[in-house]
């Protein structure tokens, strides 16, 4: 494969759709090329955006930005950090999980619509992506939402964007709200619990309004659930006390402040648990909370997964050493049974050409896909079989 | 009859309405279809009451299954439907057509499912966006998005229109809060998108179907996300003597860090009409005022009403009171809440719902003033300052020959600033049919043939709500 073409306007990103589409060679459109997730593209030519950069708005007054899509996501937090702001949702990063290298970029985030433990209160990249500019396979620009905080003029573009993974247009702009960064934070740190004991103290504890921001739990020698509060420090104490009372049947928890704290949530949202690029194959799965343990359960019981718990139960990661098509039939069986589902984010590239890396739809739902998609790439040329 | 047209009903559609009313029978019980004309009058309009139009015929089923073969059927027919919630979108969203039949879903208004452990609630989508609420509260949830219409407004309408409220500053609109769906295609097809699972497979369609106005297809049950009841929350007021004073107090909040659970403004004309009704205790004195609730514990709560006091000191501020008791927060509240009902006491108005940056409200509201003031018009402003969704509300006289016309033409006028300052048309309300033909300030034609394909995509024939939204001209169908 050729080196990526590098545009760096949206005319010359519309000149390079056009000709894809008139020549019918599809293309791969990269970001940092941190995330390589989805099924591998066959593409002639990728399109790197990283030509296209630079934050356009800041008006930090208004907490909103808006900055070109190939524009790095760490310049973008080092900015807002200084007017102690972020980007809420607390974009995964993915290089120490898949082993890539490279610069995620804005764009990149919310084409995949990044989250992290964070979720739970604050919503996924979707809940603060409020505009975008995008070039449609049909080699049209087209906007959607705006730079203000509420708008519900025409359709909602901006949610399609996000998590579409390049399948329906070439992010050009976005446009994300922001929220002041907490004062301070503290961690209750549970040890010894099972993973059931774990998600009933964790959900118990996101049905307080003590503003529970993180809940995750990690199996081991002893395990450990975590439960994270964010806010003023005198209010974080005050909530860390009220529910360690309520919470006083699964025991006395230590207290985790700051840095401390920050960190282990840095390496729970980056997947750390599971440990650097290895052979084995990595899976994310969503389901229900409660549901959550069983998952656990079966995974480890019928392909020796290993696994820890994010999103109060409701996100499980896996990685799973041995079964031929990596545990697949296991972990699609079991979330079409619990309803939720699953994506194969770190495999061998073999694996990731035969397998769908995202859960099969139902034929209804994926219909209903396939109009959307072809609507804005009739002739399919950006990153096919991505999403398929 | 006003500006806004609607196109002629087809011919063919209205010749054989017998025969359509009778196929409608055949699928539904007789009380779940509404034929004789004055019970039709009672679906004719919405909350927008200057346009008016019976409909064909008007079906309220029971079940999803019921939806289905009615909207089959009527997809066969070629008939267009209008989905109603409890009709009252301010957009003439749910504005009927003399060729189309209304489905209202205010059959279907059980709730389903409680689920406090996944703080979930699946309920049907005709329930008030306050059943939702009344349903959970007892044990100790509630359902965020809350919009001053909600002890009426269903679910069904709060997603058509992706509604917001008081409370969404820190909450979130509609959309941040709905985890999956049950539609209905116009074809008959059932479709389950998402669900108790944060995140769903494959393209956000949630994202899409919020917010699309009756345009895709018929919600019948939705699950909700419900959080966990504050410990406490309390409102203060605090009035300005400028506009300008106002906001910058607004920004000089925000920019410390903290983001109150609402930020309410009214004008001078707004605080008087809304005392004179609720009588909240509203100064009278002051040019604007602010309603600023912040939730927690006790000790929280004096912190943070500690800290916004330090900030909005250096903005001096004229009046400076916070609530003290229960009765007298909810006075505060129901003042702001029922701020369109008291304003309608006294006049008739249209109610505008841009958004604009905040920075820009000082220039926004002379701007809105004069251009009132330009077409011999009143103008009492209401606005959802933490996240710049303003509602001014343009008040004119119905029974005046010509006014409504002036009312709407100030309103169009109050947009289009609203889009040249870097906002939107709509922060809540939605397009309907009010703004139908501003949407190409907005939009280019790129970004409306875009928005329509999708459209055609999902409803070919364009029978699901088609007079809203899209300008006439230029439509592929
Ligand atoms: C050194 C190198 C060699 C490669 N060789 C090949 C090859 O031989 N064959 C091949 O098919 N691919 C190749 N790729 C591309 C790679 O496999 C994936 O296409 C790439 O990882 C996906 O994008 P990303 O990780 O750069 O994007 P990220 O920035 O991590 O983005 C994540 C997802 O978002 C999409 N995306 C990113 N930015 C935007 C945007 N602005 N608008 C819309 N969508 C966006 C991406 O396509 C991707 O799906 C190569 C990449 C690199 C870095
Ligand atoms: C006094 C007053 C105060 C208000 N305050 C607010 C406020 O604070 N915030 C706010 O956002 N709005 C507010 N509104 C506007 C209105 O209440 C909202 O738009 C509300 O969500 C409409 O709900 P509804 O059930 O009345 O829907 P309807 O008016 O019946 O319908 C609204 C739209 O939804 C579509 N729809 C209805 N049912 C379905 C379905 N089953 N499937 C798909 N689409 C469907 C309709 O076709 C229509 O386009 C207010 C209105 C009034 C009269």
């Amino acid at each position: 494969m050729t080196a990526p073409l590098r545009p760096t306007s949206e005319a010359e990103i519309e000149a390079i759709v056009a000709e894809a589409v008139a020549a019918r060679t599809p293309l791969a459109i990269e970001g940092g090329g941190t995330r390589d997730i989805g099924r591998p593209v066959q593409a002639a030519r990728a399109v790197s955006t990283l030509g296209l950069s630079g934050v356009t708005l800041y008006e930090p007054s208004e907490l909103v930005l808006s900055a070109r899509a190939g524009t790095k996501l760490s310049e973008i937090e080092a900015l807002l950090a200084g007017n102690r702001q972020r980007l809420a949702f607390e974009p995964i990063d993915w290089r120490p999980l898949l082993g890539t290298s490279g610069e995620p970029t804005i764009g990149g985030v919310t084409a995949s619509n990044a989250s992290g433990p964070r979720r739970i209160q604050a919503g996924a990249a979707r809940d603060h992506l409020i505009g975008i500019r995008a070039t449609t396979g049909r080699g049209e620009t087209i906007k959607s939402g705006g730079r203000v905080m509420k708008n519900v003029t025409g359709y909602d573009f901006a949610k399609l964007a996000a998590g579409s993974w390049g399948t329906l247009g070439i992010l050009t702009e976005v446009t994300y709200k922001l929220l002041p960064m907490a004062e301070t934070e503290t961690t209750l740190v549970y040890e010894g619990l099972d993973a059931a004991r774990a998600v009933d103290a964790m959900t118990t504890a996101l049905g307080t309004p003590f503003e529970v921001t993180g809940a995750a739990f990690l199996p081991g020698e002893p395990s450990r659930t975590l439960i994270r509060f964010e806010g003023f420090s005198a209010s974080c104490g005050y909530r860390a006390g009220r529910l360690s009372d309520m919470l006083a049947a699964f025991g006395a928890p230590e207290r985790l402040h700051d840095e401390a704290s920050q960190s282990l949530w840095t390496a729970i949202r980056d997947v750390r648990p599971l440990g650097a690029t290895g052979s084995d194959v990595v899976w994310r799965i969503s389901v229900k909370p409660t549901d959550g343990p069983q998952v656990v359960a079966r995974l480890e019981a019928e392909v020796s997964a290993r696994t820890f718990l994010d999103w109060s139960g409701g996100l499980v990661w896996a990685a799973i050493d041995g079964p031929a098509d990596g545990g697949a039939a296991t972990v699609r069986t079991l979330v079409a049974m619990l309803g939720g589902h699953a994506t194969l984010v770190r495999a061998p590239h073999g694996l990731r050409a035969a397998l769908p890396s995202f859960q099969p739809e139902a034929p209804a739902v994926a219909a209903i896909t396939a109009k959307i998609r072809e609507s804005f790439d009739p002739a399919g040329v950006l990153n096919p079989g991505r999403m398929g | 009859m006003s500006a806004i047209l609607m196109p002629k009903p087809d011919q063919r559609v209205l010749d054989r309405r017998d025969a359509i009313i009778a196929g409608l029978a055949k699928l539904v019980p007789p009380a779940a279809l509404i034929t004789a004309e004055d019970e039709r009058r009672a679906y004719e309009t919405d909350a927008l009451t200057a346009y008016r139009q019976l409909p064909l015929a008007v079906v309220l089923p029971s079940t999803t299954e019921e939806v289905a073969a009615v909207l089959a059927f009527l997809n066969a027919e070629g008939v267009k439907v209008v989905a109603r919630g409890a009709g009252t979108s301010l957009a003439g969203g749910a504005l009927p057509a003399e060729d189309a039949v209304v489905l209202g879903v205010s059959k279907m208004n059980r709730v389903l499912e409680v689920d406090t452990a996944n703080r979930t609630i699946r309920v049907e989508a005709g329930v008030t966006n306050l059943g939702v609420t009344a349903a959970v509260q007892h044990l100790g949830f509630f359902y965020a998005p809350d919009p001053s219409s909600q002890l009426a407004c269903t679910i069904a309408g709060n997603i058509g229109m992706n509604s917001g409220g008081a409370h969404c500053l820190k909450y979130g609109v509609t959309t941040n809060n709905v985890l999956g769906v049950k539609m209905v295609m116009m074809d008959g097809t059932i479709v389950e998108i998402g669900g108790e699972a944060l995140d769903a497979a494959g393209l956000d369609l949630l994202g899409l179907i919020v917010g699309s106005e009756g345009q895709i297809g018929v919600v019948t049950e939705a699950v909700l996300r419900i959080l966990p009841l504050a410990e406490g929350a309390r409102p203060m007021l605090m009035g300005f003597q400028s506009a300008e004073a106002c906001g910058a107090c607004v920004a000089a909040i925000i920019a410390s860090g903290i983001i109150p659970v609402a930020i309410e403004y009214m004008d001078r004309p707004a605080i008087r009409v809304c005392e004179a009704f609720a009588h909240a205790g509203y100064p009278l004195d002051v040019e604007a005022l602010l309603i600023i609730e912040v939730e927690g514990s006790e000790e929280e709560i004096a912190d943070l009403i500690d800290r916004i006091t330090a900030i909005a000191a250096k903005f001096e501020p004229s009046t400076f009171k916070v609530s003290q008791s229960e009765a007298e927060s909810a006075a505060i509240w129901k003042g702001r809440k029922s701020a369109f009902g008291a304003m309608g006491r006294i006049a008739d108005y249209m109610c505008m719902d841009g958004t604009i940056p905040t920075g820009q409200l000082p220039r926004v509201l002379t701007g809105i003033s004069e251009i009132c003031a330009g077409y011999g018009l009143e103008v009492a402003n209401i606005f959802h300052a933490g996240d710049g969704n303003l509602h001014p509300l343009v008040l004119f006289n119905a029974n005046k020959p010509g006014e409504l016309e002036k009312a709407e033409a100030a309103g169009a006028d109050i947009l289009k600033l609203c889009v040249e300052v870097g906002g939107c048309l709509t922060g809540e309300h939605g397009v309907g049919v009010e703004k139908r033909e501003l949407m190409v300030h907005q939009f280019n034609r790129i970004d409306l043939d875009q928005q329509m394909r999708v459209k055609t995509a999902l409803d070919p024939q364009w029978l699901l709500n088609p007079h809203k939204v899209f300008p006439l001209e230029g439509r592929p169908v």
